[in-house]
């Protein structure tokens, strides 16, 4: 296969086609709840209807005495095996199933094992649990109140629910820039409770092998390595002695990075029944209970001069975190990298504060291609321009190309101290205003409203837009971990005597195409074919070390290590070809050649016609060749890579909408969004990642939130209210590309799967807000807010209207 | 032929069903309340038919049910009695797929893989009563099917691209 990107040119690269789908499209695809072993068990979780009350007893004598029932296992079991409490990967605890209170709705409280899945959920109506009902904390803006309900009273001397402070920027020097400037907008915007929701929810098969004392674990696990150490600290098994096994994943979105109860829950009814125990969650508890994304609460401030030039930004947020702290994200980093909310901006000086508080909810934040918190930082700052723009009565597209960083100062530190490795945002904006049609879209919008103001009747148009930079590829292991794990990642190449290869990794991918496009990079590197090329991803016996995919780290951090040990694989190959043709090493010159099965060659400078090609080469290191001292046999390469800074691609989305005043029903006309994540290894699956991406924002700006009541009521545990936009809601995506290369990765590749998710709610918002004339009005723009908004009382959607 | 494996145990009433599962018939015990997605993936190990909610939003687990696509996950197997099941499995032959799956593989119509079974299943159906549907029909007409990957857009290139191939 051969394909040619913008810069960079070669063998492997291009839209070819997936490896994955030939088993998908048949059915034949290997999910968790696929996995049927012999003498497997069924668990299932019973939870909690009180998001918050004490517990005065489980009495499961009558589910243990169901004649299907194998084990009833409550927090009183766990609490002997020292197991009732999790590490989570924020420095908290979390329940594993709760001894003391429950401290959400939905949050696990016994589980059964049963002989199949209908009996384990009949035998949960049979444990008798008596709740001490406690008065619970919906609202995040009500945490920190005196005489708060103490949620976390499990932490010794607890007297409140704030969980941490964390700041970033330059107080001072934004201080200073406020308080000379010409103009400051501010404005309260809440990025709600939404759900990353695959399609596929959340299970395992547990099988503990009670001979060999090893624990096999097939599941949904966006980050086997990690959890790996998570079942040897939590379960006390010796890592060497756990396989975690996470075959095809059913979508990930950032909901299967951390841990989960239902997934020890399983381990332990392994270990208590000697069969394998298989737990697969129904949606309702996927959507209650596992990890959430947003619930930030945030209050900005922009400052500007009297030409419009943005001077600073100032940001306070309170940060809803559930009952427990689980974010999962780099430790050092609680509020994750929100600290990029400068955004493509040329800012002097920004300053933020982020409080974490605890509510009645599940744990989570950080989920859902939120790149850790970068969704949040973009939507604050693509509002605030906004918002600005409003206020001083300029065109938001004008206002933005006179602020945007130019390419020239590239790398760019930033105000709160990220590093940019490249960009050219003012090309990206044009290009996507140019797609549009701007100026007419302009027009058309005021005659619509003209037309409105003369009969009452709409539609009216909005035309919205987002200039936003990504952070992604975490990260450099002296500045990010998770529990002590720097973020850096192994990756292992063989070439097989007869010249195929395999490459193992440490990132798993959850539809992503990573057997493809890995494959391309290797392809790439040492000439085979794409279909040469095997990639091993998921299991922890049979891959190396590293931290997973999530924060759209694969191609930066992965991908890297990918392209490092083809490197290294290519530089044996010069050896050993050196010694089949007797020459020196320095004296070979390598061709890539065109993807054929041989692979390239290396030749002889300035001898025409003596060359050997990757595949002689690959049985020859196999063979009996003397090699030299120094050049090891067989043709095979690990690495470890360690990126010196995450990547940053950047995008311009433009969104057209047509909003029904008289329904406030939105109908997305439009959405042109123009991406540059730099080389593109496989230009088709770049565009799925960025459609799927685009749907989200449709998603979280139009309908998606989880809402709750005043007694901790779950308000959208189900597919009914937790509403995912259809092929209906969704417009014709168009698409461009612009390519900034990552000067500092070696195949010039940033990380995308985020950046669509990231970029797009705010230009759709705002796309709805400049329709109906409203200077702001929080998300999901449903037909009721929208319609509330138009008679100019938005509502708070976080928190149910009596 | 029975099903591979005793759906559930004695001690529950159960009834005898027949069911022809991509041409083949099936027979199988069965309690009644054992949902029709649950005996094809469970009961006759036919795993490509998944389970993505509970409240029969999502289509994951469409199936053709005398060639109508029906959400599996709602309704019972015993319902099935005497019916034509066609799920993922027997929508092509393992050496010559349908063009709809051609058309998801062609057209990048799938990404996780876990929506897509019934998304072409749904596409089949839609495709049998309108050969040449518009973009918007196509949408409608899988509007029952939620995928959380592809943004939808080359699911709509993939049905058109096997509606074109099948005009030919």
């Amino acid at each position: 296969m051969t394909g040619t990107v913008e810069g960079c040119a070669g063998p492997g690269f291009g839209s070819v086609p997936r490896k994955e789908d030939g088993r998908f499209v048949r059915g034949r695809g290997r999910f968790v709840d696929d996995i049927a072993l012999p003498g497997m068990l069924h668990g299932a979780v019973l939870r909690s209807p009180y998001a918050h009350a004490r517990i005065r007893s489980v009495d499961a004598t009558a589910a243990e005495s169901h004649p299907k029932v194998r084990a009833v296992i409550t927090g009183e079991t766990l609490a002997a095996r020292g197991m009732a409490w999790m590490p989570t990967f924020s420095h908290d605890v979390a329940a594993v199933l709760a001894t003391d209170k429950v401290r959400y709705q939905g949050q696990e409280v016994a589980f059964v094992v049963a002989d199949d899945r209908y009996a384990a959920r009949d035998a949960l109506a049979l444990i008798d649990v008596d709740y001490e009902p406690l008065p619970p904390v919906a609202d995040a803006r009500r945490s920190l109140d005196e005489g708060a309900p103490v949620i976390r009273d499990d932490i010794a001397d607890r007297t409140d629910n704030h969980v941490f402070d964390w700041e970033t920027g330059d107080a001072g020097a934004t201080e200073a820039l406020f308080a000379r400037a010409a103009h400051v907008s501010e404005c309260d915007l809440v990025y709600p409770r939404v759900h990353p929701a695959p399609l596929e929810t959340c299970g395992t098969v547990a099988d503990f092998d009670r001979i060999s004392g090893k624990l096999t674990v097939h599941t949904t696990a966006q980050a086997p390595h990690a959890h790996r150490m998570l079942y040897a600290r939590i379960a006390g098994i010796p890592e060497h002695h756990i396989r975690i096994i996470a075959p095809d994943i059913g979508g990930g979105f950032g909901n299967k990075v951390g841990m989960y109860p239902g997934y020890l829950c399983a381990v332990v009814g392994s270990i208590l029944t000697g069969a394998p125990v298989k737990w697969v969650e129904d949606r309702s508890e996927n959507l209650m209970s596992t990890s959430f994304a947003r619930d930030f609460h945030m209050h900005g401030e922009i400052a500007a001069d009297a030409d419009g030039h943005i001077l600073a930004l100032r940001v306070s947020v309170l940060a809803d975190h559930g009952a427990f702290n689980a974010t999962a994200q780099p430790s050092k980093f609680p509020a994750g990298f929100f600290g990029v909310f400068t955004g493509s901006y040329d800012i002097a000086a920004a300053h933020c504060r982020v409080t974490g508080v605890y509510t009645n909810k599940a744990p989570g934040g950080v989920a859902y291609a939120c790149s850790f918190r970068v969704t949040e930082a973009v939507y604050l700052v693509e509002r605030l321009v906004d918002v600005l723009a409003r206020d001083t009565g300029r065109d938001p597209a004008e206002l933005r190309m006179a602020n945007l960083l130019t390419p020239d100062r590239f790398p760019f530190r930033s105000a709160t101290g990220w590093e940019y490795d490249s960009g050219d945002y003012p090309r990206a904006l044009r290009t996507a205003l140019d797609m549009v049609g701007y100026e007419e879209v302009r027009a058309e919008q005021k005659q619509r409203r003209v037309a409105f103001e003369r009969t009452g009747h709409g539609p009216l148009t909005g035309v919205g837009m987002s200039v936003f930079t990504e952070a992604v590829g975490a990260g450099p292991r002296r500045l990010m971990d998770i529990m002590g794990l720097g973020m850096a990642d192994g990756a292992e190449l063989r070439v097989h005597p007869t010249g195929p290869a395999v490459l193992r990794l440490s990132c798993m991918s959850q539809g992503q195409g990573h057997e493809t496009t890995f494959a391309q990079i290797v392809s790439h590197e040492l000439g085979l074919p794409v279909d040469a090329v095997e990639v091993v991803q998921g299991d922890t016996d049979n891959t190396p070390f590293g931290l997973g995919t999530y924060g759209s780290r694969s191609t930066p951090v992965s991908g890297a290590a990918a392209s490092v040990a083809a490197g290294k694989v290519r530089e044996q190959a010069r050896q050993v070809a050196a010694v089949m043709l007797e020459v020196a090493a320095d004296d070979l010159r390598w061709d890539v050649g065109t993807g054929g099965p041989e692979g390239g060659s290396f030749s002889v400078k300035g001898v025409p016609g003596v060359s050997v090609t990757l595949r002689e080469i690959a049985m020859a290191a196999h063979g009996g060749l003397d090699l030299p001292d120094g050049v090891e046999g067989q043709l095979a390469a690990s690495t470890v890579y360690n990126p010196p800074n995450l990547t940053f691609p950047f995008g311009a989305y433009v969104c057209v909408v047509d909003v029904d005043p008289g329904t406030g029903e939105v109908d997305v006309r439009r959405f042109v969004a123009v991406d540059d994540c730099g080389v593109r290894i496989n230009p088709m699956i770049v565009e799925g990642q960025i459609h799927g991406g685009l749907a989200d924002g449709i998603g979280m700006a139009l309908m998606e939130l989880v809402a709750f009541d005043d007694d901790g009521n779950h308000l959208s545990a189900s597919f009914m209210d937790y509403l995912l936009p259809t092929a209906m809601e969704c417009p014709p995506w168009e698409l461009a590309a612009t390519v900034t290369p990552s000067p500092h990765h070696p195949l010039g590749a940033k990380g995308v799967g985020e950046s669509a998710t990231v970029g797009s709610p705010p230009a759709v918002v705002n796309a709805v807000l400049d329709a109906i004339g409203v200077r702001h009005a929080d998300m999901p723009l449903t037909p009721a807010h929208v319609w509330r908004a138009l008679q100019g009382r938005p509502i708070r959607p976080d928190i149910a209207i009596r | 032929m029975t099903a591979t494996e005793p759906v559930v145990e004695t001690d529950v009433p159960t009834r005898r069903i027949s069911v022809t599962v991509n041409g083949e018939r099936r027979v199988a015990d069965v309690e009644p309340r054992l949902l029709l997605a649950h005996l094809l993936r469970q009961g006759l190990a036919l795993t490509g038919t998944h389970v993505g909610c509970d409240t029969t939003n999502c289509g994951a687990c469409t199936v053709l049910y005398d060639g109508t696509p029906v959400k599996s996950c709602t309704m019972l197997a015993v319902q099935a009695d005497g019916h034509e099941v066609t799920t993922v499995e027997g929508l092509g032959t393992p050496s010559e797929l349908d063009p709809v799956q051609e058309g998801f593989a062609t057209e990048h119509g799938l990404q996780c893989g876990f929506c897509t079974p019934g998304m072409m299943l749904a596409a089949r159906a839609l495709l049998d009563r309108n050969p040449d549907p518009s973009e918007d029909e196509i949408r409608w007409g899988l509007s029952g099917n939620l995928c959380r990957c592809t943004g939808y857009q080359n699911i709509v290139k993939a049905v058109r691209w096997a509606a074109e191939k099948e005009a030919k």
